[in-house]
């Protein structure tokens, strides 16, 4: 096999149909992009028929909406309520079950989950959400059960965003528009001059191998410059940023800042943001029996810093306000995370912003923590 | 003397899932008092031992019920008991105290760092503790005298809520049978019978002879009293740097994964429970961190 100049490749638009075939022939489920309950959600496609061709979505705090866009696009849509972190991190799992005997009472280890799946459309703020959730799960001391199993058997398909969403913010994070590592293959849709392509970058030796099989062709000027172009274009369109500059004593020196209560004073504490997250990690641990009591449960399900029971302790929450615990969320994703694992706990995805039912921004909350630190300290000259 | 407390992989679970819990039976039971219980727990055959540090922890699983951490309460020294001391105050710990000897509990762990005793060797320990804040701490009583020549003064003051709520008595009254270690015990209140201290244990504190330029304290009770303890000391004029303490925070896998116990930066869990004063003191100024 030649070496492919510069790994970048051209896969006309029909071609995508065989990628999908392929993944599958391989053996691989594959997970994307599909329209259910009127937004894009991440499920298992079976053809590119799918993929939610020719839509598009109107993205602003508080607000989500599907739309036709007339277009022949695969891809033309921002990231929806779902993250892949559905598939790694899962929603809610069995951990063990236990059985009542004559010694007490006996643990039975789940059986491991192998299945090999490839995940189609993975947005470059998501493969960096993955990544953070890579060193949250298996950063140590302890492994997450059952984490690395699952990671490994992974096919990414990253897709790189010409149209940033109404939320966005990737560019400030930088995370995004534009993949740059943690992919197998990596596609930029384009549709110009009648035209409809892949600008395909290959990140590793599968993705080397799995492009093998495709009709593909070297790119050519042209057609790379097309590419570099719309990322400029989807960075220069980006509407939000987070200026992320001394963000961590920011957010510490901010701790007791009033700021905090007017944004209780909104927040239904309602937990969507970190259900939409897609670096949100923390479960519950929930135990239980079937009603002979013959036999005992250990689950563990998605939880929310926004309950009150997250902090319960004997004699009351730790964090009883709803200002403590939005404050908890954002000093955890802008502040605690770097000293925890070395990185932002947030990726600009824009999903907490969409989804909260206040349509509370947190790019406008730091921007409103900064203006008040900035005229604390012209005052105090 | 800054010493950050550490902890040596000594019953190493991270090679096999950290979430299994294995089951231990209850080789006896202890009624300390009259809402706790001290359960000792027999390795499941093929184990050799329970090594742990003082100050660590397990998360115990009555079946069917829940998980809730409990320190280790037993002598580090004697690997085949492990003793837990559990106060039964909602459903898991309820279930926890009624069991018989014979039935079994869900072990996980040991988890977390704990008090950092052999490396404060040189200097005079002053333990205090408030209420079930004893059962942590006596693990490192017994590893203190065990190596009692290494360490100046050893200090004990203990807190209870009233006469009934005092813990390991006949521990108590072997302690102060010693010359080698000074106990005083206080009651918030108590019946006109009582002939000891009536007060919170903070007033102790003033009367208490240890020398605090070489000195390092052992804190662990509710937060409040911690607070006030921090205080009575740093009066005292013991460095902040050499005040350990025990924080408590809701807990539902021990091993830093499910994000519960985060207090600031830190997860209790796995960078705790036992923290130096200076690396916590925040969290002691800060309300609802
Ligand atoms: C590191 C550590 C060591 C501990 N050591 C001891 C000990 O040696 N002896 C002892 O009696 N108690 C100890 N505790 C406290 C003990 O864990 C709680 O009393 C217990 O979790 C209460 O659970 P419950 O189901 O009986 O009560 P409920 O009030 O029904 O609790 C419901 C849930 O809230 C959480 N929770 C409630 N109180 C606490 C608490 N104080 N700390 C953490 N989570 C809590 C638990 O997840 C529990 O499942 C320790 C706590 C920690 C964090
Ligand atoms: S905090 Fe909001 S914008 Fe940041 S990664 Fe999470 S959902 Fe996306
Ligand atoms: S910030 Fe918004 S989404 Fe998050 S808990 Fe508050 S109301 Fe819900
Ligand atoms: S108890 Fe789960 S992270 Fe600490």
């Amino acid at each position: 096999m030649t070496k492919r100049q510069e790994n970048i490749a051209v896969l006309e638009s029909e071609g995508l149909g065989y990628l999908v075939q392929a993944l599958i022939d391989k053996g691989y489920e594959v997970l994307g992009p599909r329209i259910k309950d009127g937004a894009v959600t991440y499920d298992q496609i079976e053809t590119v028929r799918d993929l939610p061709i020719g839509w598009t979505d109107r993205q602003e705090p508080g607000s989500y909406r599907l739309v036709k866009s007339g277009k022949k696009t695969y891809f033309d849509y921002a990231v929806g309520p779902h993250s892949w972190k559905k598939y790694l991190h899962p929603p809610e799992t069995r951990l063990w079950e236990a059985r009542r005997d004559e010694q007490g009472f006996t643990v039975i280890e789940p059986e491991r989950e192998t299945a090999k799946k490839a995940l189609l459309g993975v947005r470059p703020c998501e493969l960096q959400a993955l990544a953070i959730q890579d060193t949250v799960f298996t950063g140590g001391p302890y492994l997450a059960p059952g984490y690395q199993e699952r990671r490994s058997n992974l096919f990414i398909v990253a897709v790189n965003c010409v149209r940033p969403g109404g939320t966005c913010f990737c560019a400030s994070m930088k995370t995004g528009p534009k993949a740059t590592s943690g992919f197998d293959l990596a596609l930029t849709e384009i549709l110009e001059s009648g035209r409809h392509y892949f600008v395909v970058e290959v990140g590793s030796a599968s993705g080397e191998e799995l492009l093998s099989d495709l009709p593909t062709k070297v790119a050519d000027d042209a057609e790379k410059e097309a590419a570099a172009k719309a990322m400029e274009r989807a960075t220069a369109k980006m509407g939000r940023e987070l200026d992320t500059k001394g963000i961590r004593e920011l957010l510490y020196k901010c701790f007791d800042d009033p700021h905090w209560q007017t944004v209780a004073d909104r927040c239904f504490s309602c937990g969507n943001c970190t259900m939409v997250c897609p670096t949100c990690f923390c479960v519950n641990v929930e135990d239980g029996t079937d009603l002979s009591g013959q036999q005992a449960e250990r689950w563990s399900r998605w939880d929310s810093c926004f309950t009150r029971d997250f902090s319960y302790i004997h004699g009351g929450s730790i964090r009883f306000t709803v200002k403590a615990r939005y404050r908890q969320w954002m000093t955890h994703k802008l502040a605690y995370w770097l000293d925890q694992f070395g990185t932002l706990g947030c990726v600009g995805c824009g999903r907490c912003i969409t989804w909260c039912p206040a349509g509370i921004d947190i790019t406008e909350e730091v921007r409103a923590l900064r203006d008040k630190e900035q005229s604390e300290k012209v005052q105090s000259v | 003397m800054a010493t950050t407390p550490t902890s040596s992989p000594l019953h190493d679970v991270r090679d096999g899932d950290p979430m299994l819990a294995r089951p231990f039976q209850i080789r006896r039971t202890r009624k300390d008092t009259y809402d706790t219980v001290s359960l000792q727990l027999k390795p499941p055959d093929g184990d050799d031992g329970f090594p742990f540090e003082p100050g660590q922890f397990n998360m115990l699983y009555a079946y069917g019920v829940g998980e809730v951490p409990i320190s280790i309460s037993g002598n580090p020294a004697k690997n085949d008991s492990l003793v837990h001391t559990i106060r039964a105050v909602g459903a898991a710990t309820r279930a926890l105290t009624s069991l018989k000897v014979g039935d079994s509990v869900g072990v996980r762990g040991p988890f977390g760092k704990g008090w950092p005793v052999e490396a404060v060797a040189g200097n005079d320990v002053v333990v205090i503790t408030g209420g079930i804040g004893l059962a942590p701490l006596r693990p490192a009583i017994y590893q203190l005298l065990a190596h009692r020549e290494e360490y100046g003064k050893v200090v004990l003051l203990y807190g209870a809520r009233t006469p009934e709520d005092i813990l390991f008595r006949r521990n108590l009254e072997k302690w102060r049978s010693r010359f080698d270690i000074e106990t005083a015990l206080t009651v918030d209140r108590a019946a006109r019978s009582w002939k000891g201290n009536v007060g919170v244990v903070t007033q102790l504190i003033p009367r208490a002879v240890f020398d605090p330029l070489h000195c390092v304290a052992f804190v662990c009770g509710p937060e409040i009293m911690m607070r006030f303890t921090v205080m009575e000391l740093i009066k005292r004029g013991v460095a902040e740097n050499n005040i350990f303490v025990s924080m408590e925070r809701n807990m539902k896998c021990g091993i830093g994964l499910c994000g519960h116990c985060q207090l600031g930066s830190s997860f209790v869990c796995k960078d705790g429970p036992v923290y130096c004063y200076e690396d916590v003191r925040d969290s002691f100024r800060k309300r609802e961190m």
